[in-house]
């Protein structure tokens, strides 16, 4: 029978390959749908471990959360350097990480930080920051570049480059005058870290030196060693990242950094804005999701659709069949192997696809947005999917096959048509 | 089996109606067949030819009278059994369209061995496998079996697949073939000489032989010739009856 089913099948090959590729493009949409959300999540989860309070200007957990780890958007406000010594000389406090954004080089987003950066930002797994080449950076122009800057821009341990103000791809001024030179190239993280050229803060403040009210000064600007003499204590950072001495203590410094007198300012559990942001995030997940079971809902509708159309064709089929022998039942999973063929190879070539899509697009996802898409087996998720497609692939399958078993029933061994 | 002189098939006072309370389409006092017997049943298109042929090849059941095929009482066959009596003992040549287009002419021919462990066994009894069997019948019906066994029956003329069909029906020596205007297709000289290869190998076989048709021409090369209109009793008039058919 599955032998029979098979050659009918690759009989009608143009119509059976459409039907399986309408399946093979609703499961391919389903898995990657369903991929990019875990491991967006996943990517979004690792980029920070080991912090327990992310600090900034006043505003929106979910937004300083994105603008200080993720590197998306800008901050609306800065932390005056008073307060950031002021909080790092709280006894609770382990370490600061200050960080200090706002400056690009083509493309990819200046980090103003310090040493506690290379000493205490984890990612993943509790993992520290390595270097494949060179060291942390220690004069003013020194500069740690991510390893997808490495990549993308060619650079190497010695190279100099040029910082832009602002973050755009087209930097409106260039600080020419103050060329950086790279010290150290950074082990890929999968983390935003990968698409960040790291500078001492007193290197953010060097690159502005000549900068007053948002424009340079005219003339020559001034020279990298009159620079290096000059006083370069930084009056203000966009964000700081905290770890506490004991974990016991984050509500407290919490409540105590968010009624700070001085300056208003927001301290917030990456934990819990990760869980506000899927909050957020979740309605448009939903609503992909949802977009994604129609269109495989389509892909079983049109498998039904061409095997109903055929049915009308192949009564012949089914007389000569009755003929030699064929029971209606034989009929029935005649027409229910078939569409099992087709989903089967709608849900392989869907799979395949999907890994393809995978392959292709987790370059773009990883320079584009730094978020990392790993290739991988099935996981239970998918496996679900993959079954529940098979099912309603075979449901599917059964309304066609009893239209043929009731049609060959009627029929008998006369040839309609 | 053979031996006996009990009919091949044998209907009596059977009636026949598409539905419940409409009058009977069929109404056959009796008709039977001998065993070994080449019949000739004539009837014009919409006369019930059909509607009898699936009677007599069990898909069909009279509401009243009885048919034995083989003696086997098909009334008392449950529907599940029918289909493997009628692939046991029934070959089927149609008008036309008789072939599978997906599956080679070996694969058509060798289609009732599929469904049939008897038609398949008695296809080997001389000692032939399926395959030579294939191409012995393949032969005997004029067709070269190196050039055609594994060709698709698109390819093929007319006259070629309706060899292959004759080929399909008697493999496995069923005792009845039934063929179903199996020449209209045909241009007239091709029907005389397709004739004579189907009555010399259901010879052969030993298989009886219902020919149906509406070219009288063709009657006087059969034992008898039976004209359905003779028959059925049924009052319905043929337009009407072939309507439904």
């Amino acid at each position: 029978m599955i032998g029979i089913a098979w050659k009918s099948l690759r009989n009608r090959w143009p119509t059976a390959l459409l039907a399986v590729l309408a399946i093979a493009m609703s499961v391919a949409l389903i898995l990657t749908v369903e991929k990019i959300r875990r491991d967006a999540r996943n990517s979004f989860t690792q980029t920070v471990s080991g912090t327990d309070l992310i600090v900034g200007a006043r505003s929106g957990a979910v937004q300083l959360l994105l603008y200080s780890v993720f590197r998306i958007g800008s901050a609306t406000n800065n932390i005056s350097w008073e307060s950031v010594e002021e909080i790092s000389s709280r006894r609770a406090i382990d370490w600061v990480i200050p960080l200090s954004l706002g400056d690009s080089h083509a493309g990819f987003r200046v980090l103003g930080t310090s040493d506690a950066y290379f000493e205490h930002y984890r990612f993943g797994a509790k993992r520290a920051l390595a270097f494949t080449e060179g060291v942390r950076f220690d004069d003013v122009f020194d500069a740690v570049i991510g390893s997808e800057v490495a990549a993308q821009l060619k650079y190497q341990v010695g190279d100099n480059i040029v910082v832009g103000h602002g973050t755009g791809n087209v930097a409106l001024v260039e600080h020419e005058q103050q060329p950086f030179k790279i010290s150290g190239i950074l082990a890929p993280t999968g983390t935003p870290v990968d698409r960040a050229i790291h500078v001492s803060l007193q290197g953010i403040e060097a690159m502005h030196v000549d900068w007053r009210n948002g424009a340079t000064v005219k003339g020559e600007g001034t020279s990298a060693e009159a620079i290096r003499d000059m006083d370069l204590q930084p009056t203000a950072v966009t964000a700081l990242l905290i770890g506490l001495k004991s974990k016991g203590t984050v509500f407290r410094e919490q409540r105590a950094i968010n009624t700070y007198r001085a300056e208003p300012l927001l301290a917030i559990l990456p934990g819990v804005a990760l869980q506000e942001l899927w909050g957020l995030v979740g309605v448009a997940e939903i609503a992909l999701m949802i977009v994604s079971v129609m269109v495989v809902i389509a892909g079983l509708v049109n498998l039904m659709s061409v095997l109903l159309a055929g049915l009308n064709e192949r009564r012949r089929e089914m007389a000569v069949l009755r003929s030699v022998g064929a029971r209606p039942e034989h009929v029935f999973v005649l027409l229910c192997i078939e569409s099992t063929l087709l989903t089967f190879g709608g849900i392989v070539m869907g799979l395949l696809m999907h890994y393809i899509l995978t392959a292709a697009g987790s370059l773009f996802l990883m320079q584009r947005f730094g978020l990392s898409v790993q290739l991988s087996l099935p996981q239970s998720t998918e496996i679900k999917i993959l079954v529940s497609v098979a099912v309603a692939g075979l449901v599917a399958g059964m309304i066609p096959a009893l239209q043929a078993y009731r049609k060959s029933l009627a029929d008998g061994l006369s040839q309609k048509l | 089996m053979k031996t006996d002189n009990q009919p091949i098939v044998q209907l009596r006072d059977i009636q026949f109606a598409w539905h419940r309370g409409l009058d009977p389409v069929l109404a056959i006092k009796e008709f039977s067949l001998s065993r070994g017997e080449h019949v000739f049943l004539k009837g014009s298109s919409g006369s019930g030819k059909t509607t009898l042929l699936n009677l007599i090849a069990a898909v069909l059941l009279p509401q009243k009278g009885s048919i034995t095929i083989a003696n086997q009482p098909l009334a008392e066959l449950p529907r599940s059994k029918r289909d493997q009596f009628r692939v046991d003992h029934i070959g089927l040549v149609f008008q036309q369209f008789n072939l599978l287009p997906f599956l080679s002419v070996a694969e058509n021919v060798q289609l009732s061995c599929r469904f049939s462990a008897l038609r398949k066994s008695r296809a080997c009894e001389a000692g032939l496998n399926l395959d030579q069997e294939t191409d012995r019948l393949l032969s005997a019906m004029k067709l070269a079996p190196d050039e055609i066994r594994n060709r698709a029956t698109s390819e093929l003329s007319v006259g070629q697949q309706q060899r292959v069909a004759v080929a399909r029906a008697l493999i496995g020596r069923p005792p009845l073939i039934i063929a179903d205007e199996p020449t209209s297709s045909l241009d007239s000289d091709s029907r005389q000489a397709f004739l004579d290869l189907l009555f010399s190998e259901v010879e052969s076989a030993g298989s009886t032989l219902l020919f149906v048709s509406h070219d009288a021409a063709l009657a006087s090369s059969f034992d008898r010739c039976v004209d359905l209109q003779d028959i059925n009793q049924s009052i319905i008039p043929t337009d009407l009856s072939g309507e439904l058919q």
